[in-house]
């Protein structure tokens, strides 16, 4: 491989996973430029969208396109590439070992496990109900369901790889879990309990990039991301309107 | 319920979200302070009257202005911690209204859960633009100062 291959090829890794893994536009577009300049390239071109990334260095013949087939949110992903073109910037690590260790690290699954997100999901039901609806009495039913619902979720969204299908899922689960426990007596409330439920499913890293990709000026990735919300959305939504009507 | 309690609540939350989308080990307690200090700033508008929408405005200003700090501060991407610490803020309670009056037929009052969720979520956007320029203007000051001192 060629050096201009190389700092295409580095750049173009570092775009993908870090589009992959929730980062907005414009951060993708400067991280790729600066590991462009600090590799001695004096203009590179980028063009990043939600779906694909692609660089050019202005006067060469080679340009190179990655496509961008999986999204899902990772921020600490996003967060070690950064941290990975900080240090080739003050040169402690070169361009091959940071080619090499992107790849590591798109490899490497460094979430939390499963046990932990559950206790965030059971962290953001239960308090985010009793800071909107000012009452503690459906607290147990909210934290049981938004958990269970939250599992529901993330096995349906492992193993079916369809986001929106699985949040409807989820979403019906839930609903059908508060009428539930309203009907044995266990939960008083059953409009506090699916509020409570809801919030860890809520599409709050796509929402946030949508406004943030459009004020800064992406209007390519900032609507398609704010349609992924919305389509987030009305599917937890449908799945509610469901229970709703049938009781 | 208190002050206090409400606090801790938003903490938790922040941080539960933060577990959620997986953000980096060490940022968790700071988003969660964040979280705690714009949920604050919330409390301290409502308690004036200053209403919800307004509330969530001074709120998304400061997770913005709050978030550009400490990840200049602790080298990180400041996406890690504004999205957790919006958690509290999103108009879910609005949202659920919105649909469930709708899925009942009640549309007068489900056209205005779905504009209240509009103009909070407007506001909210805002609230990021005003942190930007909030943010902008920070930078530009610390250079000058900067080159006042050299």
């Amino acid at each position: 491989m060629t050096t201009d291959e190389l700092i295409i090829a580095t750049c173009l890794r570092a775009g993908k996973i870090m589009v992959e893994n929730g980062s907005e536009i414009s951060r993708v577009d400067d991280t790729m430029i600066r590991i462009a300049q600090n590799a001695g390239v004096v203009q590179a071109n980028t063009y990043v969208t939600i779906t694909g990334v692609m660089m050019s260095i202005q006067g060469r013949n080679a340009t190179q396109i990655a496509a961008v087939t999986k999204r899902t949110i990772d921020l600490e992903k996003v967060a070690q590439v950064n941290q990975l073109s900080r240090e080739f910037a003050d040169q402690s690590i070169d361009l091959p070992t940071l080619h090499a260790r992107l790849g590591q690290l798109d490899q490497a699954s460094r979430s939390f496990p499963l046990w932990l997100q559950l206790v965030g999901a059971a962290l953001v039901s239960g308090p985010l109900m009793i800071m909107f609806r000012q009452e503690t009495i459906n607290t147990w039913p909210t934290v049981v369901i938004g958990t269970l619902g939250y599992l529901v979720f993330y096995l349906l969204n492992r193993y079916l790889k369809i986001k929106f299908l699985s949040e409807l899922v989820a979403a019906l689960f839930i609903g059908f879990a508060a009428e539930w426990a309203y009907q044995i007596g266990w939960g008083t409330n059953i409009n506090d309990i699916i509020i409570g439920s809801l919030m860890p499913l809520v599409p709050g890293v796509p929402l946030t990039n949508a406004v943030r990709d459009i004020l800064a000026g992406n209007f390519v990735s900032g609507p398609a991301r704010a349609v992924e919300a919305l389509i987030s959305a009305a599917a937890l939504g449908f799945g509610i309107a469901v229970v709703i009507t049938i009781f | 319920m208190g002050v206090i309690g409400q606090l801790m609540l938003a903490y938790l939350a922040v941080l539960g979200f933060g577990l959620i989308i997986n953000i980096p080990r060490h940022a968790l307690n700071v988003a969660g302070w964040i979280g705690t200090i714009t949920w604050g700033g919330y409390l301290i508008v409502q308690a004036y009257g200053g209403g919800v929408v307004l509330g969530s405005f001074i709120g998304s200003v400061g997770i913005g202005v709050l978030s550009n700090l400490v990840a200049h501060y602790k080298k990180m991407p400041s996406i890690i911690f504004n999205i957790p610490s919006l958690v509290s803020f999103v108009p879910g309670s609005q949202a659920y209204q919105m649909v469930r009056n709708f899925a009942l037929g009640q549309y007068d009052q489900a056209v205005g859960f779905m504009l209240q969720v509009v103009v909070i979520t407007g506001a909210i956007a805002l609230g990021f633009l005003v942190a930007e320029l909030l943010n902008q203007l920070i930078a530009f000051c610390q250079q000058q100062w900067r080159r006042l001192k050299v």
